[in-house]
């Protein structure tokens, strides 16, 4: 491993269409990141950092989305990702609809598709889904004629969490200088979050290389088949020369499920410190898509360290599902 | 199994089925006029004046199929199906008597509730019905239901199918007073603790599309335990659908060691994989699982080596509206006795995999000795349960024209050969299909 992969030369070569050519056609839907080209996404890239521009404003509204209505779907709770998103949207002059189905009629058995045509009855162009079951937003994409941007399922993807994160990582690492030879190690209860099979997918998609650290019981090794991707075990060497290191939530009830022995066992083994980040690269970069356990999965001090991003990654999170909102409704039209 | 009271009152006419095909499981008898008369099969070539002629020629004449396991979820949840929408389906696909499982609301674990069902069915005169009866009270798991009454009412098979019986003791004097009484113990074989919430086999699929897994050893480790009770009791146990090598292989050690176990396996198991969940459609979320094309593969083969007694569709009709729910909360089962026959005859008989005999042998002789019925044949005096299959004319899979409440399939679109065009069940008409 050697420290300089990251920085070395100047401007990310780009990989925006040039002047006059046509924009490369992204996917519909943004549902995971798989039918998605680097290409696209440094496209995507590219509008977020205009958006990000927009955001530093007296006044932080543009009409790009003026006249569209999105519709937000929460079958599962998520206030910060619901908020970020329609932040997004009204900042593009965009009309927004809520639909937090918590309580509503789809605990007493209403089926998706039900549900969703009652919602589709009020048109909206594009529909915001957090779903508790993996594969929910593609399932909808077979009801609406309107766009689905996946906001977390299951423990499948959160495509838009990757992509503020992958942005993150470009615009504040020193000397950023493109994704190929990056490290980034993921921490923690991997086998259920949809946040590290994201990173993973994007990550690798950019020419990064990607370490999974956990337990065996939250790190199958099925993970590590893909190209790029190495498990460990042993947290010292997830972290050892990475550019990036990114704990996961620890959600307390793996310890009730079996998966996990005592929490004590749980710091002492996996949890990511100031101790261990001085094996990392020396600019390394400390992330958590939230919300944190500080001090379970994280060191609570670290948390506040400089080096530490998160709440870069919460502000990077408006402008990134900016740009995947105008990229969605209107870099296709 | 022949039931005079099939089909009411209604006259069974003198019938002739010109020119088919007649084979049975004595062999392929070439091309004749079959004669059925007053419920039963009348002979070969016969002369004197039919009441009912059917043009067979081109198709071929075969003991109507068993099904030693289907769900027509009556009484309770006839939204999903009813005993004529689930009857009508089983004839249309060639089957002439199904036994239905016992999870229905209220569970049948009441001799009232099988002498209802089976009357209810002999009135409507499409397929048989044998019904299954609960294993435990309630399907609790807690305790034996009343057998012998049970038996007496018209149960033929004990099973609690859809819950796995967690109690290895319960298990264990179910099979002792069943084999008392003779009755087959039928199992569903996976462990509810290592299976947990598992909606999709548990392997690299599941893994990728963050789906919760249920591993094959779920099912191989409960396998083991109710074969090895079986052979502790010398009860007849039947295991349903083996969907994985690992539990096949452990009902071939037990059937090697002469066990009293039989096994089946499903149209679905067959012929789909967990690859298939990549679409997310909770059409096929089953229990147990799609597993791997190397679990389909290896149940093929213990198919073509006779490990496999028989087929059981477990088919297992929904809702459209329940299907359409997430994949975490749409139920388990599908819709496939319309479609077994042709999928299983156009995917392993043409593809060249597997005989037509073998495949028949699976449908008729097979789940008769599973059951302990006497095996079908078209010999004269037998109940007239034939079908007449066409295996010729390619056809889609149409889920609209199904005759089950349940209107939707993984296979929909397949072109598949292998048809049946008439099935008559104690010698009338119970499903026809122009050609």
């Amino acid at each position: 491993m050697t420290a300089a992969t990251a920085g070395a030369g100047g401007a990310r070569a780009t990989a925006a269409p040039a002047a006059g050519s046509p924009p490369t056609k992204h996917p519909r839907h943004l549902l995971d990141l798989a039918g998605w080209t680097a290409e696209q996404v440094h496209a995507l890239f590219d509008t977020t950092d205009v958006m990000a521009q927009v955001m530093t404003r007296t006044i932080k509204k543009v009409p790009a989305l003026q006249g569209f209505t999105v519709g937000t779907l929460f079958f599962e709770d998520s206030t910060r990702t619901r908020l970020s998103f329609e932040r997004a949207a009204r900042a593009q002059s965009a009309d927004v609809i809520s639909f937090a189905a918590g309580g509503s009629s789809v605990s007493k058995g209403e089926s998706l598709k039900d549900t969703l045509k009652t919602i589709d009855a009020m048109k909206a162009d594009l529909y915001v889904v957090r779903h508790a079951a993996a594969g929910a937003p593609l399932q909808l994409t077979r009801w609406t004629d309107a766009a689905i941007v996946n906001a977390g399922d299951g423990r499948r993807a959160h495509p838009t969490q990757a992509l503020l994160d992958a942005y993150t990582f470009r615009t504040v690492f020193p000397g950023f200088a493109g994704f190929e030879g990056v490290e980034l190690a993921i921490v923690g209860d991997v086998a259920h979050s949809r946040v590290a099979r994201s990173n993973v997918e994007l990550w690798t998609k950019l020419g990064a290389r990607v370490r999974l650290c956990g337990p065996r019981t939250l790190l199958p090794d099925e993970l590590g088949g893909r190209p790029g991707v190495t498990l460990t075990h042993r947290v010292e060497e997830a972290v050892e020369g990475a550019h990036a290191v990114m704990a996961l939530r620890l959600q307390t009830e793996r310890m009730a499920g079996g998966l996990l022995p005592s929490l004590a066992e749980v710091r002492e083994r996996y949890q990511v410190t100031r101790a261990r980040m001085r094996l990392a690269h020396p600019d390394a970069l400390v992330m958590h898509p939230g919300p944190m356990n500080r001090d379970v999965e994280i060191e609570g001090v670290l948390a506040d360290d400089p080096r530490s991003v998160v709440e870069r990654q919460v502000a990077n999170g408006v402008p990134v599902r900016m740009a995947v909102l105008y990229t969605l409704l209107v870099g296709s039209r | 199994m022949s039931d005079t009271r099939h089909g009411g009152d209604r006259p069974t006419p003198r019938t002739v089925l010109r020119g088919a095909r007649l084979v049975d499981a004595r062999g392929d008898h070439g091309i004749h006029d079959l004669w059925l008369a007053g419920g039963s099969v009348e002979g070969i070539d016969l002369g004197g004046d039919a009441e009912l002629e059917i043009d067979a020629r081109g198709l071929v004449a075969t003991p109507a199929f068993l099904d030693p396991h289907v769900h027509l979820r009556t009484p309770g949840q006839e939204e999903k199906e009813d005993l004529a929408s689930g009857l009508a389906a089983a004839a249309a696909g060639g089957f002439g008597t199904v036994v239905s499982m016992a999870n229905t609301d209220p569970v049948v674990d009441d001799p009232a509730i099988v002498a209802d069902l089976a009357a209810q069915a002999a009135a409507l005169g499409l397929a048989r019905l044998r019904p299954a009866a609960a294993l435990s009270v309630g399907l609790k798991g807690e305790r034996l239901a009343d057998y012998a009454a049970l038996r007496a009412a018209g149960a033929v098979m004990i099973t609690d199918d859809g819950i796995p019986v967690v109690d290895s003791h319960l298990q264990r004097r179910a099979c002792e007073y069943a084999r008392e009484l003779g009755l087959v113990i039928q199992t569903h074989s996976e462990d509810p603790s290592l299976r947990q919430g598992g909606v999709m086999h548990e392997g690299a699929v599941s893994h990728e599309l963050g789906l919760p897994g249920n591993p094959a050893e779920a099912e191989s480790i409960m396998i083991f335990r109710d074969c090895e009770v079986a052979r502790m009791t010398g009860a007849r146990v039947h295991v349903a659908h083996v969907s994985s090598e690992r539990g096949m292989r452990v009902v071939e050690w037990f059937k090697a060691q002469g066990a009293p176990v039989t096994c089946e396996v499903t149209p679905h198991h067959l012929t789909l994989t967990d690859e298939a969940w990549r679409a997310f459609d909770p059409v096929i979320k089953v229990a147990p699982p799609l597993r791997t094309a190397d679990d389909v593969a290896y149940l093929r083969d213990a198919v073509r080596r006779g490990v496999v007694d028989c087929l059981g569709s477990d088919h297992a009709p929904h809702t459209r509206a329940e299907k359409d729910r997430d994949a975490l909360r749409a139920p388990f089962g599908l819709p496939n006795i319309e479609v077994a026959f042709p999928l299983l005859y156009t995917d392993l008989v043409l593809a060249g995999e597997l005989d037509l005999a073998r495949l028949l042998e699976l449908l008729q002789g097979g789940v008769a000795r599973v059951m302990g019925w006497p095996a079908p044949t078209l010999a004269a005096g037998t109940p007239a349960d034939v079908v007449l299959l066409d295996l010729d004319t390619e056809a889609a899979v149409d889920p609209a024209a199904f005759l089950s409440k349940a209107k939707f399939s993984p296979w929909e679109g397949r072109a598949l050969r292998g048809w049946p065009r008439v099935t008559l069940v104690a010698g009338r008409v119970a499903f026809s299909r122009a050609r």
